[in-house]
């Protein structure tokens, strides 16, 4: 193919380099490129918030992005937060509060909110309803989300 | 009888895939060779098709193929009808018209399919989409409920005579009698609008035609997996056997991912088979907005006979439902509002006039709720005015008008969603409305709190209601429960699983029964491979009919172990007891078998069984109710308006439900919560608009406003216990109650906070702009 842009990047801590098409989106290299499908794509304009990685750290939406836009940055998914067996602590506290439920939004309040807890270690309800609410679910009415954040800055704080 | 897992906080065992990102969606799919749909929409509601031209998007390098209606030859053909019109009923008008897989010669909405583009990649595929060149020639479109009735209007549908889709008359008692010895008569008109079930997963859809296997597999994000299978390998003539149909992790459902079959269902299984290479396609949010199916629009004419002392004598009521440009869900939802319209009160004379129209807008089928939330308005809010006529407390007119507990099952003599009696099985109203208005803190706030506040300036008001929700219908659902060799458990059940919880909840019933940790237990919902009969999730019926089944076949299991345990052990099977994946006597521990002992002793290799022996510890059951299991609640809220901004906040907000027996009390209040956040949506967030021309003007998550975490108040939910007498678990359902009497409390607060305009709020949903216009009209009224 033509015009193809060379790609470097670092996903979850893994070097990657790839040719990728120029108006590839960000979130389809991330899930159909690399196969890390936990980012999910729920809109495709920016407003669920459902695609958020982190990009140097921050959060973004990888569907308003496209791939060369990571070239040479470092990018972090749900992927990169914890293992089956060794969850996060902010993944635990999802878990224990019953803050999924389709599950489909989730990762993206993980990315979210990981970098904003460390920014945060003591949210209040109204900090924590603020913080998430560039994030649709339209599963949980958010309570849920809201006690599993509490619990995770509890745990975070514990260590 | 005593739980011991039934009942309890359990964490869910699906939630580590999830938060992993491990869990597989059906975007996740990608298979060797897979090719890629995207579809030309109509842009018009109404419009002949005068000429499509796909040469130049055929050029393009990667396009595989371009297909229009003619394309399809004989396998085009319009889905089936899923629900039929009630045969108990006499004098039923029903047009039945479907969707098509691709448009003919005439698009009846916005976002219909005309063209289909396989690509080797989707961007590929949409940009040979913008190459088809297409002439088309604008009717006027038909959107208006009652204009749509007028002689001279458009047809959507030519060969009918007029936009009439339905029609039937549902009536109990004498409602002309009643009217006769009424003390009071209050009419008033609702119009309640049409909004969008909005899950964060749009549809989808990867097919998968092996010509040497002669097998196609599908996965689908879809409710119900075992119909599309049956339609699927109908529309290709293919055995049932032919065809997988798995519905994996589905992100959310709320109605529209039950109906079947959409046009996109009906082309791709062609397609693959005429590619014989996988094909995907992933419905965008635009996509979303246009094609998957919508609800709630609904105009009423109601009237409502009283006593002086406030009893309700009878109801009238006649409805116009909104089918959009096709019927093939029947009548489910006005059925349902119909069902509702008395909502939790003693009503002897009912007459319900209904008509259901075509329009050129989306399709109409349930959405979370399904016609309840409109019945529950209208009675609601008729009581709400007809206590300000008579001069009476709204709570005492509620009370007056209760089905009393003695009165249960309480027949309506009318007919609900499944065609079967509407029969309330069970209920206890008063004490779970005694308690919502005891934790709202009615009396304080009414005397105290509210007199403060609006001596401060403050407009805040307070709304309480009541509700009934049929859940729990038939016709039935199946499981299969089964013991591994491993000593695990393999479970099945053919309703698909969007966030219910079903994996574990459904596991507590298994491990209840056969004394085993939920973690043991492998619950698949979804794959047509491991359970052949099913119907879906939907009517808040997951936990009633396919727990009940999940709980017969694991009694059956259970029998069976206690038969083979009591033989290896050579003790009754009275003193044999199920514990840690263990079968012991009773008092002497030492004396037992590990479950997968067990059955690998239950499915020989070698030697003689005895005749009519079945091996395996394996049971398939089945649950069908006779009628449906009514679950009650009551929701409260305390919100205050901003008198500037008209922006509303909610500072208090309790509900009280009662679902009888709880699997899992942690999902129930999960399922609260996300139903209050769609019904608050319905209040004052979430309105599809439609121009005159049929167009959907707000088709983006940015102009269509669903609740974010700010707009929501912090829920409280108080359960209450009536169990269901017909089931062995007890359950009702719970997945739609959470939304059904938001927009009635909402209301009945928001007139409470604004006493001096006088407001009767008979629309939803409204939204500041909306409620300014309101107030507007009542100043210049003054």
């Amino acid at each position: 193919m033509e015009n193809q842009f060379d790609l470097s990047l670092t996903v979850n801590g893994v070097s990657y380099q790839r040719e990728v098409d120029p108006r590839r989106l960000l979130s389809d290299f991330l899930r159909h490129d690399l196969g890390l499908t936990g980012t999910h794509v729920g809109c495709e304009h920016g407003v669920c918030g459902a695609c958020t990685v982190l990009l140097d750290g921050a959060p973004v939406r990888s569907c308003l992005i496209f791939a060369p836009q990571a070239h040479e940055h470092e990018i972090t998914t749900v992927e990169g937060l914890g293992t089956i067996d060794d969850m996060h602590p902010l993944q635990e506290a999802f878990r224990e509060a019953h803050a999924l439920q389709c599950g489909f939004c989730t990762p993206g309040f993980l990315t979210t909110l990981l970098p904003w807890l460390e920014e945060h270690p003591q949210p209040s309800e109204e900090e924590i309803r603020e913080a998430i609410s560039g994030n649709l679910c339209r599963c949980t009415g958010y309570q849920h989300i809201i006690d599993a954040v509490k619990l995770a800055a509890e745990k975070m704080a514990a260590g | 009888m005593k739980h011991k897992i039934i009942g309890k906080r359990v964490k869910r065992v699906e939630d580590p895939r999830l938060l992993t990102g491990g869990a597989l969606f059906v975007d996740d799919v990608n298979l060797p060779n897979m090719l890629h749909a995207a579809f030309l929409r109509s842009d018009y509601a109404h419009a002949r098709i005068k000429n499509i031209d796909t040469s130049q998007a055929k050029t393009i390098p990667g396009v595989v193929g371009v297909y229009t209606a003619e394309d399809m030859g004989d396998a085009w053909e319009p889905g089936p009808p899923l629900v039929s019109p009630p045969p108990t009923l006499e004098n039923v008008i029903f047009n039945s018209r479907r969707q098509v897989p691709l448009v003919k010669d005439k698009v009846k909405h916005a976002g219909e399919i005309i063209a289909v583009v396989v690509a080797e990649n989707r961007y590929i595929a949409e940009d040979a989409v913008e190459e088809i060149s297409l002439e088309y020639e604008p009717l006027p479109a038909v959107v208006d409920l009652e204009k749509c009735l007028e002689p001279d209007s458009p047809l959507v549908h030519e060969d009918l005579d007029s936009n009439l889709a339905a029609h039937l008359i549902q009536q109990k008692g004498d409602y002309q009698k009643a009217l006769a010895t009424a003390d009071l008569v209050i009419k008033k008109r609702f119009h309640l609008d049409r909004g969008a079930a909005a899950a964060m997963e749009n549809r989808g859809l990867v097919v998968d035609w092996n010509e040497k296997d002669q097998h196609l597999m599908v996965w689908d994000a879809t409710q119900s997996p075992i119909p599309i299978r049956n339609g699927m390998a109908s529309r290709l003539g293919l055995r049932t056997h032919q065809v997988r149909v798995v519905a994996p992790f589905v992100g959310g459902g709320f109605g529209p991912k039950i109906m079947m079959f959409y046009a996109e269902e009906m082309v791709l299984p062609w397609l693959t088979r005429q590619l014989k290479r996988p094909v995907k396609w992933i419905e965008d949010r635009r996509e979303n907005f246009y094609a998957t199916t919508q609800e709630r629009e609904q105009i009423h004419e109601v009237e409502m006979a009283l006593s002086r002392e406030g009893r309700i004598l009878g109801i009238k009521q006649k409805i116009i439902h909104d089918t959009g440009a096709y019927d093939p869900y029947g009548l489910t939802t006005p059925l349902n509002t119909q069902s509702h319209s008395m909502g939790a009160y003693d009503v002897e004379n009912y007459y319900s006039e209904l008509t259901v129209v075509f329009t050129n807008k989306t399709i109409v089928t349930p959405v979370r709720g399904a016609g309840r939330p409109q019945g529950i308005f209208i009675v609601e809010r008729m009581l709400d005015f007809a206590a300000r006529e008579l001069d009476l407390d709204p709570r005492e007119i509620r009370r007056l008008n209760f089905i009393p507990p003695e009165a249960f099952p309480y027949n309506h003599e009318i007919i609900d969603q499944a065609f079967t009696d509407l029969v309330f099985d069970s209920g206890n109203y008063l004490p779970a409305y005694n308690k919502a208005l005891e934790k709202i803190g009615y009396d304080k706030f009414i005397q105290e709190e509210q007199p403060r506040l609006r001596a401060e300036g403050k407009h805040v008001g307070i709304g309480v209601v009541p509700f009934i929700e049929t859940t729990g219908v038939g016709p039935y659902e199946g499981a299969r429960v089964a013991i591994e060799p491993s000593g695990k458990i393999s479970a099945a059940t053919g309703v698909g699983t969007q966030g219910q919880s079903h994996m574990t909840s459904f596991a507590q019933i298994i491990a209840e029964v056969l004394g085993v940790e939920v973690e043991d237990v492998s619950m698949v919902t979804g794959d047509t491979a491991e359970i052949h009969w099913g119907t879906g999730t939907f009517a808040s019926r997951g936990a009633v009919v396919a727990g009940n089944a999940v709980n017969a076949a694991a009694l059956d299991v259970r029998q069976k172990v206690l038969a083979l345990a009591s033989k290896v052990l050579k003790t009754p099977e009275d003193e044999l007891e199920l514990e840690g994946g263990q079968v012991r006597a009773a008092d002497i521990p030492e004396q037992s078998i590990s479950l997968g002992e067990l059955a690998i002793l239950a499915n020989p290799f070698r030697g003689a069984v005895e005749p009519g022996t079945e091996p395996g510890l394996e049971s398939t059951k089945y649950f069908g109710p006779a009628y449906g299991a009514t679950a009650f609640g009551v929701h409260g809220m305390i919100l205050e308006v901003d008198p500037e901004t008209m922006m509303i906040k909610i500072h208090k907000y309790v509900t009280v439900e009662d679902c009888g027996t709880m699997l899992n009390p942690l999902v129930v209040e999960g399922q609260i919560h996300g139903g209050v956040s769609m019904g608050l949506g319905n209040c004052y967030y979430e309105k599809l608009h439609f121009d005159e021309s049929g167009q959907l003007l707000n088709a983006s998550l940015a102009d269509y406003l669903i609740p974010s975490a700010s707009e929501m108040p912090h829920i409280e939910v108080i359960h209450e216990n009536t169990p269901a007498p017909n089931n062995a678990l007890g359950t009702k359902g719970v997945g739609e109650a959470g939304a059904i009497p938001v927009p009635a409390a909402f209301m009945q607060a928001l007139e409470n906070a604004l006493p001096e305009y006088n407001l009767e709020i008979t629309e939803t949903p409204l939204s500041p702009n909306r409620l300014y216009e309101l107030l507007q009209k009542k100043e210049r009224n003054k």
